[in-house]
């Protein structure tokens, strides 16, 4: 292990070297950009060996990742924002295809308005489409997330392309001291991708086929197991990693003081930080306060928050997202989560952090007081202008 | 580098193996025979990718899977950067001895296709795009593209009292990719075949971006008898609506220059999609074929395949 100070997007790029991708392809986009630079730098100084290709577009980054993904090789591409909508097509079609591409999302709000900064509506916005999604809270859990990413995407009873997301600007281009394991370990964690679901040159196949009503479900149903394996597959990685680097991760969620929480933040990405402090501060004032942090979202840990919340009086699901004329959609996972564990516990959304809206310590308070006072269903933290009274 | 390994070809010497049988393609496709000729050129280390399309309709559906080389559909605009994905991955995997070829209809090449194919021309990718040209979006029923030719009735642009079908010539994609500078580009036709072959053929053998641009005829869309097909393909060649052409090295060369040209009128008129055309309609269809060949005639070189 070396120590570095890095930002998550270099982080990430870090990890991505030490996976040893055969093939990358990108194509830039703020705040996106840093990743791919600094794997072109990689390649140049003959320190990554990958085949690095120019694509003239979002929609070819993937595509040309999914043609490499099709002969077997490691493929990695990086996007954010307007551009993981313009690849959109390919998401479903490489997770449907069963390559297990893996992506870097920097999140980043979505046009119009344009806006560079961060939220998550991005990546949200292809919930549906079949990856594997991933949340980071810091740099170090970006460049570990780079390497579980590709173990758990690769693994036979997975096959699932696999997006890990960074906060845009907040994490992707903030600094901090990042442990890089040396690739001696790396090559003891991560095996060399082997599959049989491939174009071969010994024994041609077709891919990518039609596939009509009579086994079309069939098709899905498989892809549906496929990600659905991956919530273990990620506990059998994080062991691995655990053992081979020393550092451990905690599976589909990160509770934070939950044991015995009655009131409980629900989020995802780095805003869990400013929560757990916030937690902190109305333990000292006497109030039961938790934080789980969702790591992933595809798949969706159902049993994990039906667990951690039994005991809870209340909860709140914090995320800088919105689905326009219903609302948040981690809101609406949670509340299909908590019905089917059984669990007749109010719970409240609270919309903040679009465009790179800042949430302080003190929206965060307001929003605790919300949980444990009762309200609207459905909150805009930081509203400027009421549009509703 | 194991080059691959092709005979002097002519109808005796083209291999017996098949690559792309037992499909569903129409009776008289010309489409699928492109497809055949070219893969019975390439052989068995062909990758074909093939886009949303006439082809892919009809050759991937499950579990009647119709190529014997490896295969794969692409999304519509995705055929040369799945292209380029596949080249590099199997470079990076240390393998050489293949050709990744892309069989894209004229839509999925000349509109939804066009950026990234002059993409992978730009970056010089080492791979083989072949557009099969039928003029028109014939797979979702016979809708305009930007090759349908000027005059041709689809169902996006009717032929009525107001508008004689489709207002807008070709798109000139051949000498758009080679304005970008390909390792190669040419045009074809399947009432040529060996001049094809012998396109693929060359092709197959350079290094760097080759482009292909072969008419196939689809009765269904032309309105033309299914054993009519290889006539139609020869005639739009030898009345001077389509020619025979390459670009190498920064040069063009027509490859088949006739000295005189065969009957327009007739061309169009054996064919369902012109028959409503009035004779103004087609003076401007030969006055546009004329300006095109004293442009070739004057600077494009002559050469025979």
């Amino acid at each position: 292990m070396a120590k570095h100070f890095l930002s998550g997007n270099e982080a990430f790029a870090y990890g991505v070297r030490l996976a040893k991708p055969d093939v990358i392809s990108a194509y830039p986009i703020t705040p996106q950009t840093i990743v791919v630079e600094r794997l072109a730098e990689m390649v140049e100084d003959g320190s990554l060996k990958s085949e690095f290709v120019h694509v003239e577009s979002e929609h070819s980054a993937l595509s040309c990742a999914m043609g490499a993904s099709a002969v077997g090789a490691r493929a990695f591409t990086a996007t954010s924002s307007q551009g993981l909508l313009y690849m959109a097509e390919c998401l479903p079609y490489a997770s449907g295809g069963r390559f297990p591409i893996v992506m870097m999302n920097a999140n980043r709000s979505t046009a119009l308005p344009w806006n560079i900064y961060g939220d998550q509506r991005d990546s949200i916005l292809m919930l549906d489409s079949g990856w594997i999604q991933a949340y980071a809270e810091t740099a170090q859990e970006s460049l570990d997330l780079a390497l579980l990413a590709f173990y758990i995407a690769e693994d036979k009873r997975v096959m699932t392309p696999f997006m890990v997301n960074l906060d845009g600007f907040v994490l992707t281009h903030t600094y901090e001291v990042v442990d890089v394991p040396s690739q001696d370990l790396v090559e003891k964690f991560l095996p060399p991708y082997e599959t049989e679901n491939m174009l071969d040159m010994d024994s041609p196949k077709n891919l990518g086929y039609s596939v009509g009503p009579d086994y079309n479900l069939e098709f899905k149903y498989l892809e549906h197991i496929g990600i659905q394996n991956a919530a273990e597959v990620i506990v059998e990685a994080e062991n691995r990693f655990a053992e081979v680097f020393g550092r451990r991760y905690t599976g589909l969620v990160d509770a934070y003081i939950c044991e015995d929480a009655e009131y409980i933040m629900i989020t995802l990405g780095t805003i869990a930080g400013l929560c757990r402090e916030t937690a902190d501060l109305l333990r000292a004032e006497g109030i039961k306060a938790g934080v789980l942090r969702l790591r992933y979202i595809r798949p969706f840990p159902n049993r994990e928050i039906g667990e951690i919340l039994k005991n809870s009086k209340a909860v709140g699901v914090l995320e800088k997202d919105i689905s326009f004329g219903n609302e948040g959609t981690i809101y609406t996972n949670v509340n299909s989560a908590l019905y089917k564990a059984g669990l007749d516990v109010p719970s409240y959304n609270f919309i903040g952090g679009l465009g790179g809206r800042d949430i302080s310590k003190e929206n965060i308070k307001k929003a605790y007081e919300h949980i444990i006072n009762g309200g609207k269903k459905v909150n805009f933290i930081g509203l400027e202008v009421n549009a509703y009274e | 580098m194991n080059k691959i390994q092709v005979n002097k070809l002519n109808a005796r010497t083209l291999q017996d193996d098949e690559f792309f049988y037992g499909h569903k393609a129409c009776a008289g496709c010309g489409g699928s025979l492109a497809v055949r000729i070219a893969l019975k050129v390439l052989g068995k280390r062909a990758i074909a990718v093939l886009p949303a399309g006439c082809m892919s309709a009809v050759g991937f559906n499950f579990p009647q899977l119709c190529f014997a080389n490896n295969a794969i559909i692409s999304t519509f605009a995705g055929t040369a950067s799945m292209l380029t994905g596949i080249e590099a991955g199997l470079r990076a995997k240390g393998i050489d001895d293949f050709v990744a070829v892309g069989f894209a209809g004229d839509g999925g090449t000349a509109d939804i296709g066009i950026q990234a194919l002059l993409g992978a021309v730009d970056r010089g990718d080492n791979i083989l795009y072949i557009c099969y040209d039928n003029e028109a979006y014939m797979n979702t029923g016979i809708q305009k593209s930007s090759l349908t030719p000027f005059g041709a009735r689809t169902t996006t642009t009717p032929a009525g009292r107001n508008i004689h079908g489709n207002l807008r010539p070709k798109k000139n994609v051949f000498e758009i990719v080679s304005a970008a500078e390909p390792a190669y580009a040419a045009t074809a036709s399947i009432g040529y075949l060996k001049d094809y072959m012998a396109k693929v053929q060359k092709a197959s053998e350079k290094k760097g971006f080759k482009y292909i641009h072969v008419i196939a005829p689809c009765p269904t869309g032309w309105g033309t008898q299914t054993d009519e097909t290889i006539e139609s393909a020869k005639a739009i060649v030898d009345s001077g609506l389509w020619y025979l052409a390459e670009y190498e090295n920064n040069e063009y060369y027509i490859n088949h220059n006739p000295e005189q040209f065969s009957d327009v009128r007739e061309y169009l008129k054996s064919q369902g999609r012109f028959k409503h055309l009035t004779e103004d309609d087609i003076s401007q269809i030969v006055s546009q074929r004329d300006l095109k060949w004293e442009l070739i005639r004057k600077s494009w070189k002559e050469r025979k395949i």
